[in-house]
């Protein structure tokens, strides 16, 4: 299938004029090239924005050698990941934020076994929202667990800090996460690769008190990762990546970058005189000493970082102190939303720039809307006129196209929350005494988390309808296969226990939701469980499908 | 100092495309590159934008400051005219004159195109009817990038060999119909006459 990303696009002219040793990448296939030349033995992923084309990429460029796969949700990916790395291989899990609480307890555990291949954890953020409900930062998470962080700046630090991520592993032999943003995951610019290395499989050796996390290994081991932090504090200390650029104490501040706020500080740089001095961190645990050092001679320090207050409030800690921290929590920054040259502009104290006065006409939003012939149309269609018998209706619905019935004409739902959330709040809401409750999900999203949500409401008989989407791809997120085909779902719904003779497959006809709203409306009737799985091929699928017979 | 171009248009229509176009050719004139885009929600049927900034010393990224956006290029006037108020003092905007009206309050095509000539070297060009001349609608972005390739600090010559490159791995006739496409668009940039 034709990435949606452009990728065949570069590839396509790369490879007719190749060179001068670059050649222009996204963030996020800087990252799996990273991977890929540090010798990784597996890579596993769940799709979604923006951090999907890391393993897309590995997909298709990756040797046979190369183990890289789509899972059923993040947890199973980081899992999987785990057992390369206790097998003493190399691997790499990849995911999105909101992924990361998914896959939150194998990752906040597997930080006191004992790695062995190294483990490396890419989280994408999505600071601003582009493609997700919330924009939390994952850098905490990272400190939560007490391993190390990497945050790239550049396409360049995405590929060499992936690698580094690996040895670093190894080293300490404890996970290490690799933090990107939206902005460096979607950016191409120029890559210099280095050469591969053959990571050889560590030798064989069995050590269980290092796996096994009852209480008593759980705590040695516990200390131990304590034990560790001055190590990995020494590392950050002298590691590349964090540097301090000497400035002038006439500027009357010093400068923290994190991550690429570091381009939007060079982007200003140029105006700044006298220049302060600049501390760039880029390896967590957070260089004190280097920190302390900017500070020398002023009495206000700006921290630019993209996503929470992470560093900015950790430099300012409760109590008063001899320098003012300067950042989001003081307005000097937006308190929301990713970090841009102007805002950062703004926080140096430099004045904005010229600009071409806005015309006059106010201009209509083009918000995403389903597409044409998509079959959740007829769905949601379907949903409408199932529903209008009904006196208090609530509608639950989930994470990917599906969400876009929320927007007019549909208009049809009431809730997104996380993967697979319908079914459990459908079924809430029948405890609270409303209903009836429908809830709405796709096939992947019923795969990722939707299935252990039915078995709660298969134990408690409850009166919720489940409505699976079933487009036959994960959509959303360009065209990934879901991790069962659509085939399965029925067999699974059966095999929870919903009884078969509310279970239903309806084939959606395009312009005909008649047939799915009668069903609907029958089961919404039912004081039980219930599940219809509507079946049509994503319209763009099937375009994707028709593109490839041709060629 | 960096050279930055915003693509504006919607879904569907080459956005991606025609920066990559921009962005290989800026590399492979030695430029340092930025090229950005958006994905996932804001991709389906909604307005696209990406950005293509090429400098000699260094890039801050792919996001263009306000007021430093030397090239609108628009696929849509709605969508280029959404991005007017970020060109420099001494940038412009080329855009396709056909609208995608898939919004109900599409404000009227006239008053929006007069907005977008009003910008000093503002260029109106009919895209779509000359992609069609050249062979297919699709090619639009590329007679866009033909229109504005007089105003670009990439040669032309290297322009010319991306689009060989990326359209004649797909098939010689695709090749020849973007060729076309860029001919027709650099030909309606130039005045008659001069």
């Amino acid at each position: 299938v034709a990435s949606p990303t452009g990728t065949d696009t570069i590839e396509a002219m790369t490879t007719a004029a190749p060179d001068r040793g670059t050649r222009l990448v996204l963030g996020d296939e800087a990252v799996a090239l990273g991977a890929l030349h540090a010798g990784i033995a597996a890579a596993y992923s769940y799709p979604g924005t923006p951090a999907t084309e890391i393993l897309e990429y590995l997909m298709a460029h990756a040797g046979d050698d190369v183990t890289a796969r789509w899972t059923a949700n993040e947890k199973t990916a980081y899992e999987q990941a785990l057992g390369v790395s206790m097998a003493g291989r190399r691997a790499l899990v990849s995911m999105k934020h909101v992924g990361l609480n998914v896959a939150a307890d194998p990752f906040m555990n597997s930080a006191l076994v004992g790695i062995r291949g190294g483990l490396v954890v890419v989280v994408a953020d999505d600071p601003g929202m582009h493609s997700s409900q919330n924009e939390q930062d994952s850098r905490h998470l990272a400190d939560f667990a007490r391993v190390p962080c990497l945050e790239p700046a550049d396409h360049q630090e995405a590929y060499d800090l992936t690698r580094e991520a690996f040895s670093l592993s190894e080293r300490f032999r404890v996970p290490v996460m690799v933090r990107m943003v939206t902005r460096l995951c979607h950016g191409r610019a120029p890559l210099r690769p280095g050469s591969p290395e053959t990571a050889a499989a560590a030798p064989p050796q069995r050590v269980p008190a290092e796996w096994i996390l009852l209480p008593m290994n759980a705590r040695r081991r516990w200390r131990r990762l304590l034990d560790l932090q001055e190590d990995l504090r020494a590392y950050t200390a002298s590691a590349v990546v964090n540097r301090l650029e000497p400035g002038d104490p006439a500027a009357g501040f010093a400068v923290v970058t994190t991550g690429i706020a570091r381009g939007y500080l060079a982007e200003n740089l140029g105006d700044l005189d006298p220049r302060p001095a600049h501390v760039h961190v880029g390896a967590y645990p957070a260089p004190a000493d280097l920190l302390a050092g900017a500070t020398a001679g002023v009495d206000r320090l700006l921290v630019l970082e993209e996503g929470y207050p992470f560093l900015e409030r950790m430099l300012r800690g409760l109590l008063p102190g001899s320098v003012t921290v300067l950042g989001r929590e003081t307005g000097d920054l937006p308190p929301d939303g990713e970090l841009t040259p102007d805002t950062v502009r703004a926080a140096l104290g430099l004045p904005a720039r010229r600009r071409v006065t806005p015309p006059a006409i106010a201009l209509p939003g083009r918000p995403p809307q389903l597409c044409t012939g998509c079959p959740h149309r007829e769905s949601y269609d379907a949903v409408r006129m199932a529903l209008t018998d009904f006196v208090e209706p609530v509608v639950t619905a989930d994470i990917g196209c599906s969400t876009l019935g929320a927007l007019p004409p549909y208009e049809a739902i009431e809730s997104c929350v996380c993967m697979g959330a319908s079914i459990g709040m459908a079924m809430g809401v029948a405890d609270a005494g409303m209903g009836p409750a429908l809830a709405v999900i796709g096939d992947s999203t019923f795969l990722h988390s939707g299935v252990t949500a039915l078995m709660d409401v298969v134990a408690a008989d409850g009166a919720v309808t489940v409505l699976v989407l079933d487009n036959e791809t994960v959509a959303m997120t360009g065209l990934q296969p879901t991790v069962l085909p659509g085939s399965r779902l029925e067999p699974i719904v059966l095999g929870v226990g919903v009884d078969p003779d509310h279970v239903h497959v309806v084939d959606l006809v395009p312009n005909r939701p008649e047939e799915l709203a009668a069903v609907l409306r029958k089961e919404l009737e039912h004081p039980g469980p219930s599940v219809v799985i509507a079946v049509r091929e994503c319209v763009e699928k099937a375009k994707a499908r028709r593109r490839e017979a041709r060629s | 100092v960096s050279y930055d171009v915003l693509v504006a248009g919607v879904g569907g229509q080459g956005v991606i495309s025609a920066a990559l176009l921009l962005a290989e050719a800026a590399r492979r004139d030695g430029f340092d590159v930025h090229q950005g885009e958006v994905h996932g929600m804001s991709q389906r049927g909604g307005a696209v934008q990406a950005t293509v900034r090429m400098g000699r010393d260094g890039v801050g990224g792919s996001l263009i400051p306000a007021g430093e956006i030397d090239l609108v290029l628009g696929l849509e006037p709605v969508e280029a005219l959404r991005f007017v108020s970020g060109l420099s003092p001494t940038g412009t905007v080329v855009t396709a004159v056909e609208p995608v009206e898939n919004i109900p309050d599409y404000p009227p095509l006239e008053s929006i195109l007069e907005a977008l000539r009003a910008v000093p070297g503002g260029l109106v060009v009919q895209a779509e009817t000359l992609a069609r001349e050249a062979g297919s609608f699709r090619a639009a972005n590329v007679v866009l990038l033909g229109a504005a390739s007089p105003l670009l600090p990439v040669r032309r010559e290297t322009l010319e060999a991306c689009i060989e490159d990326l359209f004649s791995a797909r098939s010689p006739r695709l090749a020849a119909v973007n060729h076309r496409a860029f001919d027709l668009g650099r030909g309606a940039a130039a005045p008659a006459g001069r």
